[in-house]
């Protein structure tokens, strides 16, 4: 009995360390298998949610996309492995995929703990509010003595609660087990305000009966910064999803894009010529060929590209770019520069 | 002797007097009160006081549920729409029913999932395969029986394997379950849990009342470890746990693994229904088949089994309805099932409207019903069958 429970523990263990040498080569086993393993969300309008073709789209799913194009200059090499908050970490952990971009809030515990690494911050959510525009407010700060419909039991009660004390406001929370019920009882009227992370905001304003006669108001009051993650012990891979992520940004901020990327090949300007690889060897140094980032937009497009398809003005989202517009245009994304 | 025959000459040759009747007149329809349309309602609706007030209680309910549904459902509806603008409130439109434009948008999504749209016709194969063999075996006087058997039990699932995965050798292109989706996954899964879990079941009982400790213990443990777990976190185990213990290239099929999570689950109760059958056989019918001379296994499916499984089959339509519906939890596991495809579907902005959700429920809880009470009215007809016996 005893060396049947030894034998069992040592094929386990066997199994782990096979799992974790097999993650030290991330990028040679995903080039073997033909295919890059991406954990996604399948049910997240604007981030990753099949459509009527059952097709994938999102923010996040272009992001796979565009790894996919960087390794393998085929945007479709890619198979989408959806999976719901609790099974997202082991599946990246155990190997499941390769790379999680599942609308997912760093935090330190997660990038620490849990042997995660997030590469960057593709989305930066946070809590929002939406009210009636009958209402004429502006400002979240002008909703002293609101009734909030709000989901019970999630931090985005706790943050709502902690907001109203900070400024010293009156709050009346009504509380719904689901958003489903949270979403109902504003639109018809018992509430003042509803409030969820702003991109949520814009899916759920779509569900009301007359979505024009509500806005979201431009405070946001808690962070949520949104991020591919890859886990610990493979620093080459790490850097690969790191680089396509600024490769993206850069690409926006020089104004390289999918319609005119072939013309900025023959670009003057150095900073275009060592993204699109026409100069420098960089792309190697990642383990990828030199034209990396040019696959990339040629297949995929540019940040700001992909923002607006899937949750900007291309699409029914129609959510601004706020903090997620390039850092010389007021927002946050910044991206070092490749060189 | 001539006498007497004289006189009844005689009788009949004056015959009856006239006011007798000499045919038995028609009978008289029943009063009106009685009889018809009124004599029913009276007779089953309005026999008593109580009777008249459960009758107006639920005449009222009828009265206050079905026209708004029917409104909903049908009046009010959008039949056709190419996005969400056609299924919101406009002016010229002041009521919105049911969209049903975005079911028809999104019914092949519903149906089969990621599954690539030029290989979907291997799917719609597969689903008349699958109807055939279903219709062979459930018809109870369907020629070559036997061959049916052979049919539903190894050709149909070989065939069905081989032309949903796909086998590049004979140029059908592989297409992994991660694509596979919609109702597809639905009757996959509630297929093989319906057809694994009843000779495990009976397997599994026939174990928990054996007499040989070793089976026995194993039966009961079995049953009683997977009763005592819910489905849920049978699966999520499945799920989540195991790739953390197994290498990659042993960690089976995402779906595989929900399949064989919900057969195991569903043979042990199964097999509980099963030995509540077996229990109520009276012992005189063990004994008398021993006494003839009969072995275990022949005893068992000559004599007990017939008897057994005939007495539950309540039970046993009662437990694949429940697996039927259980199926929805592989979402879970991440695998769009008819349901999940259902949800994901609400969730897209270009059909979000306020009615979209419900509709989308709606049209599921048509789905689950048109297949849950088929399945309850042929296992009636199947009851009537084998009861015939007790019927003489």
């Amino acid at each position: 009995m005893k060396r049947v429970v030894i034998r069992i523990a040592l094929a386990a263990v066997l199994g782990i360390a096979a799992v974790s040498a097999a993650s030290a080569q991330t990028l040679n086993t995903i080039k073997q298998r033909g295919v890059l393993n991406c954990g996604s969300n399948g049910s997240l309008a604007g981030f990753g949610l099949p459509d009527a073709q059952g097709r994938w789209t999102g923010l996040d799913v272009d992001f796979c996309r565009a790894l996919a194009a960087a390794i393998f200059n085929d945007p479709n090499k890619v198979k989408f492995i959806p999976l719901t908050a609790q099974q997202r970490f082991t599946a990246l952990q155990s190997g499941d995929v390769d790379v999680l971009a599942r609308n997912t809030t760093w935090t330190s515990s997660r990038d620490t703990s849990l042997g995660l690494n997030f590469v960057g911050v593709n989305y930066y959510d946070g809590q929002g509010f939406m009210v009636r525009k009958s209402l004429k407010i502006n400002s979240a700060l002008e909703l002293n003595e609101a009734s909030v419909c709000v989901q019970q039991g999630t931090t985005t009660e706790l943050n709502l609660a902690d907001y109203f004390r900070a400024n010293k406001m009156k709050l009346k929370t009504v509380n719904f087990a689901t958003s489903d019920e949270a979403v109902k009882a504003y639109d018809s009227g018992r509430c003042d305000a509803y409030t969820t992370d702003a991109s949520g905001l814009a899916g759920e304003r779509l569900r009301l009966a007359n979505a024009n006669d509500h806005i979201i108001l431009p405070e946001i009051i808690s962070k949520e910064p949104l991020g591919p993650v890859v886990r610990h012990g493979d620093d080459q891979w790490l850097d690969v999803v790191k680089w396509v992520h600024f490769a993206m940004i850069n690409a926006e901020e020089l104004g390289v894009n999918k319609g005119n990327v072939d013309d900025q090949l023959k670009s003057a300007d150095p900073d275009v010529r060592r993204l699109l690889g026409t100069e420098g060897k960089h792309g190697e140094a990642l383990g990828l060929t030199n034209d990396w980032a040019f696959r990339v937009i040629k297949h995929v497009g540019n940040y700001g590209e992909i923002f607006e398809r899937n949750v900007g003005q291309g699409s029914p989202l129609k959510i601004s770019r706020g903090l997620n517009a390039l850092w010389n245009k007021g927002g946050l994304q910044f991206a070092p520069p490749i060189r | 002797m001539s006498d007497m025959a004289t006189t009844t000459d005689t009788r009949l040759m004056a015959g009856p007097p006239s006011f007798v009747q000499t045919r038995p007149l028609d009978p008289l329809p029943p009063p009106m009160k009685d009889s018809g349309a009124i004599g029913w309602v009276r007779q089953n609706l309005f026999s008593s006081p109580l009777n008249i007030a459960l009758t107006l209680v639920c005449a009222l309910l009828i009265a206050w549920v079905v026209p708004p549904i029917i409104k909903f459902m049908l009046i009010d509806a959008v039949w056709d729409g190419a996005s969400r603008a056609d299924c919101v409130v406009q002016p010229d439109r002041p009521q919105v029913g049911a969209c049903w434009a975005f079911v028809i948008d999104r019914i092949g999504f519903f149906t089969y999932g990621f599954y690539p749209i030029d290989q979907r016709w291997r799917v719609d194969v597969f689903f008349a395969l699958l109807a055939f063999g279903v219709g062979w075996m459930a018809w109870l006087d369907a020629p070559r029986r036997d061959l049916g058997v052979i049919y539903f039990f190894i050709v149909m699932p070989v065939l069905s394997v081989i032309l949903l995965l796909g086998l590049p050798a004979i140029r059908l292109p592989s297409v992994s379950t991660e694509q596979w989706g919609g109702v597809l996954v639905t009757i996959v899964v509630a297929t093989v849990g319906i057809v694994a879990s009843l000779p495990l079941g009976i397997l599994l009982a026939l174990g928990r009342r054996s007499e040989m400790p070793a089976v026995r213990m194993f039966s009961i443990i079995f049953i009683e470890f997977v009763r005592g777990v819910p489905l849920i976190t049978v699966l999520f185990m499945a799920s989540v746990m195991l790739p953390l213990f197994v290498p990659d290239a042993w960690s089976p099929d995402k779906l595989l693994r929900a399949l064989i999570g919900v057969a195991l689950f569903s043979a042990a109760y199964m097999a509980e229904v099963v030995r509540a059958g077996l229990q109520a056989i009276p012992k005189g019918q063990y004994e008398a088949a021993m006494a003839l001379g009969l072995g275990y296994w022949r005893m068992m499916i000559l004599i007990v089994l017939p008897q057994a499984l005939k007495i539950t089959i309540p039970n046993i339509v009662n437990n694949t309805i429940g697996l039927f519906k259980d199926t929805t939890l592989v979402f879970i596991v991440g695998i769009f099932d008819f349901l999940k495809s259902i949800e994901v579907g609400r969730i897209d902005p270009n059909w979000a409207t306020p009615v979209t959700s419900t509709t989308g429920y709606a049209f599921a809880a048509v789905f689950y019903f048109i297949f849950c009470y088929s399945m309850s009215r042929y296992a009636r007809y199947v009851e009537f069958r084998v009861a015939a016996g007790d019927r003489r």
